[in-house]
């Protein structure tokens, strides 16, 4: 207990911070909804989806090839989107906890926004609160947004009337910023980011991010322990 | 579109994206993982998450954004690296990218 209040402090402060991307998130939920009523999906299946794949990109792009008649291709699509999460869960694997139960529903929790959270923590004790809290949150969000978007249907709009397409890479370079103050970090994540925005415009969707991973060239030789504490 | 095709997608898009983030976290304990590996993950995790923003703000299906939109990051970024709170941030980019498109900036 003799650390209480500084950490209550920085608790209080991503709590904050939490419920301002999930209003964004539950915002994106409504659009969702809305667009895949519209594109002709039956009500119960749009929530179904919502709270069974719970991964927005893969979503939008799943309803948008069975629109156009190619269930294959949304599920391939989909899961090459989805494939960051295999690395994510390797980074992460100490936020999500160590209990067979703790696993089995956390890991249902990892999108992006989570994973960026734990990861700009600086101690175990907060990338597990920051992943959990983050996790939940927005899970909930995303459901209540999606089931609102239903029920509104179409009067809801395109989400980028609202400028919300800008608003989720800001909160993700929000979220980077701690980290990306280390420099090795920094080569690394620039380089891969330079490298998946050059191949977005030959790759299909999914595997230009994957590409990211290329970054990890750049990141030099791991620091001696005397290097460290120098 | 057929009720039996929209099934399968979710129910197959599910369980392939679950098991996706079930692996990683069950195989970090499964291997013993070198520490130079160990070091590179959370580096991984920072290149992907950077290389998602970056494309979702310059790019959308394979075509520049437009204006309006990296714009609204922009600003967006700026607010966050003064530190401003979240919500913050998530007005100021959406904000400047909707006041945008309202001026006719694509």
């Amino acid at each position: 207990m003799n650390v209480g209040t500084p950490w209550r402090t920085e608790d209080r402060r991503l709590v904050r911070d939490v419920a301002a991307i999930s209003l964004a998130v539950g915002f994106v939920g409504l659009s969702f909804g809305a667009i895949a009523v519209a594109s002709g999906l039956p009500r119960w299946s749009v929530v179904a989806m919502s709270l069974i794949v719970f991964a927005g990109g893969s979503q939008f792009m799943a309803i948008a090839m069975l629109a156009g008649g190619n269930p294959v291709a949304a599920i391939l699509g989909g899961l090459m989107l989805n494939a960051r999460h295999l690395p994510f869960g390797l980074a992460v694997a100490d936020a999500v906890g160590e209990s067979r139960w703790r696993r089995l529903i956390g890991a249902h929790l990892m999108v992006d926004e989570s994973v960026a959270f734990a990861l700009a923590q600086p101690d175990a004790r907060r990338r597990r609160f920051a992943y959990w809290l983050t996790g939940t949150v927005l899970f909930l969000c995303w459901q209540i947004g999606t089931v609102a978007g239903v029920a509104v249907g179409s009067a809801v709009g395109d989400p980028a009337t609202y400028g919300l397409d800008a608003a989720f890479p800001a909160c993700l370079l929000a979220l980077l910023m701690p980290t990306l103050r280390r420099p090795d970090a920094r080569r690394v994540a620039i380089v891969g980011a330079a490298v998946a925005v050059a191949a977005s415009f030959v790759l299909p969707a999914g595997l230009p991010v994957l590409l990211a991973l290329t970054g990890l060239a750049a990141a030099g030789r791991s620091k001696t322990l005397t290097e460290v504490t120098a | 579109m057929s009720t039996p095709s929209i099934v399968l997608v979710i129910v197959v898009l599910g369980a392939g994206t679950y098991a996706l983030r079930v692996l990683g976290v069950v195989l970090r304990d499964r291997l013993t993982l070198p520490e130079p590996l160990l070091r590179l993950l959370p580096l991984a995790a920072a290149a992907l998450l950077l290389s998602l923003a970056a494309t979702a703000a310059l790019t959308d299906a394979g075509e520049f954004a437009g204006v309006a939109r990296p714009v609204g990051v922009l600003a967006g970024t700026i607010a966050a690296w003064r530190r401003l709170p979240f919500l913050v941030v998530v007005l100021i980019a959406a904000g400047t990218a909707a006041g945008l498109r309202q001026l006719g900036v694509p």
